[in-house]
């Protein structure tokens, strides 16, 4: 007994710990991107990285996901006669929750692990040393421009993710199972609001872009400099960028109601 | 030599009473030591006593858990990392792997610190790349990326990199391992060649005694958690057995037990 709460203890020290470090990691990455020079050719690489590298991902699992809802929100509101609110049932469904959190599952997946192990192999071949030893900051020159394009891919993956899926459930709506156009597309205009809606999915999609640069980079930077350490800080990425999204997604739904 | 006292006045670097541990593990304890200017020192130990340790101190990767370490007349120990890039710009570090950029070209991993801290115009930079690497005894290698040389090339482009900014102090991480015999003496001649060219001091770790005693004017033995130092030929002729011991490469990996007596200077 006394070993289990002597454990639990242990963990809870553990944690608020890490996340005092991860805190100041992350300020350290606020104050490199304000520092000059700005590293414009780094972040636009980045971003190329990070977002075009991952346009067939997100387009591929968008439109999936948007034929599932599709088919399923059909088949629940044929029973009711109410087919004709399909465009709202899938468009609601992926702006508010399902663009947002499952761009950041798959970008976590994707682009933070190989962030993690890009940053991590680094560190394990003392490439982050040798700049420090050349007066160079690796936070300003590698870590920040990493983190602020995974930012600003995360909302642009998002929308994407969401017109993708748009598209996947209009197919199966009204191409597959003879929804009309018309009634489509205004229940979807209907539905949707600006405010509510699109700025919130956008408000999601950019904490959880900061959730995922800040996680995948400082797992990166400071995994043990070893090939495990390296594999075990890139697990780690998903798995507490994954559950970090989750988690975020509920507070954000519950305080904001988006 | 002088006392630890006068030592980091009048020595490009100085340890003073420096503990260093590794969790539980201990590699240095009130170590003290001095390297002198313009020099070629050679530090020396088995494996794990702490010789890669000490080049990591004096660049303020890893801070100690007591005593000063003086960098080009500046206390170390403590600084800002925003403060101790001001020490590097002093340094130059040639690591044992190289640390190049592995995403850059051999050329790029060179210009790349020079258009950070200087105002050359790029035809300016490529005279000073292509001059340091024909220093190192490289030329068309400029489009290579590192995972496309041989290892003494790498070591000679990462020893490039070190010394592109005319450094006051060289630090060089086992520059011969991993090495053919022919490349351990291209090697060793350039360091030799550079130290008498430019006058910096270099501080080097190794486990190669050859070179150490043809290059070093200077040896820092790690034993027992200290400095037993000295001139390559008082330590081969120490009447320790286990120095001279460690001379005719009967290396103790432990490096712990304390020798008998030395005519050499203790710190």
């Amino acid at each position: 007994m006394l070993q289990l709460i002597e454990d639990i203890g242990f963990a809870a020290v553990r944690f608020v710990a890490e996340l005092g470090r991860i805190t100041w990691f992350a300020v350290d990455v606020a104050r490199a991107v304000f520092t000059p020079p700005p590293r414009i050719r780094a972040f636009l690489g980045e971003m190329f990285n990070i977002g075009v590298l991952s346009l067939l991902i997100i387009c591929v699992s968008g439109a999936a996901v948007g034929m599932v809802l599709g088919l399923q929100g059909y088949n629940t509101l044929v029973r009711f006669g109410a087919e004709e609110s399909l465009g709202a049932v899938v468009g609601l469904s992926l702006i508010r929750e399902l663009g947002p959190v499952l761009t950041a599952l798959l970008t976590t997946g994707r682009a933070g692990s190989a962030t993690t192990a890009e940053i991590g192999t680094m560190v394990a071949t003392e490439q982050l040393d040798g700049l420090r030893m050349l007066a160079i900051d690796p936070v300003h020159l590698v870590v920040a421009p990493k983190t602020l394009a995974m930012i600003a891919a995360m909302p642009l993956l998002s929308a994407l993710f969401i017109v993708c899926g748009l598209a996947g459930g209009y197919f199966v709506g009204v191409a597959l199972m003879g929804v009309d156009a018309g009634s489509y597309v205004s229940s979807l205009q209907n539905a949707v609001d600006f405010r509510d809606d699109v700025l919130g999915s956008v408000l999601k999609a950019f904490v959880f872009g900061v959730l995922v640069g800040l996680i995948s980079t400082f797992r990166g930077y400071t995994c043990q400099p070893t090939s495990a350490g390296v594999s075990a800080a890139t697990t780690s990425t998903v798995v507490v960028g994954s559950v970090s999204v989750l988690l975020f997604d509920y507070i954000i739904t519950a305080l904001w109601g988006v | 030599m002088a006392d630890v006292a006068t030592a980091k006045h009048t020595f490009p670097v100085a340890f003073d009473h420096v503990t260093m541990r590794f969790g539980s593990r201990r590699v240095l304890e009130h170590f003290s030591c001095a390297f002198p200017s313009q020099r070629i020192s050679v530090i020396l130990g088995g494996s794990g006593a702490g010789k890669t340790t000490i080049l990591r101190l004096i660049g303020g990767l890893v801070q100690p858990q007591a005593g000063q370490i003086w960098v080009a007349g500046t206390q170390i120990v403590g600084l800002s990392e925003r403060e101790l890039y001001e020490v590097r710009r002093h340094l130059g570090m040639m690591f044992q792997g190289g640390a190049l950029l592995n995403s850059l070209t051999v050329y790029e991993n060179l210009a790349f610190p020079l258009r950070e801290h200087t105002r050359l115009s790029e035809p300016e930079i490529a005279e000073r790349v292509h001059a340091t690497l024909a220093a190192v005894g490289l030329k068309d290698v400029d489009h290579l990326l590192p995972g496309e040389l041989s290892g003494g090339m790498v070591k000679r482009v990462a020893l490039a990199r070190a010394i592109l900014r005319d450094p006051e102090i060289l630090l060089c991480d086992e520059p011969f391992s991993g090495l053919d015999p022919i490349s351990v003496k291209r090697i060793e001649a350039l360091l030799r060649r550079i130290n008498q060219e430019r006058g910096i001091t270099m501080i080097v770790s190794s486990h190669h005694i050859p070179s150490t005693m043809r290059m070093a004017h200077h040896v820092v033995l790690l034993w027992d958690h200290k400095a037993v130092q000295g001139t390559p030929h008082e330590l081969a002729s120490s009447p320790d057995p286990q120095i001279a011991d460690f001379f005719n490469e009967e290396v103790h990996e432990d490096g712990v037990r304390e020798p008998q007596h030395t005519p050499v200077q203790r710190w």
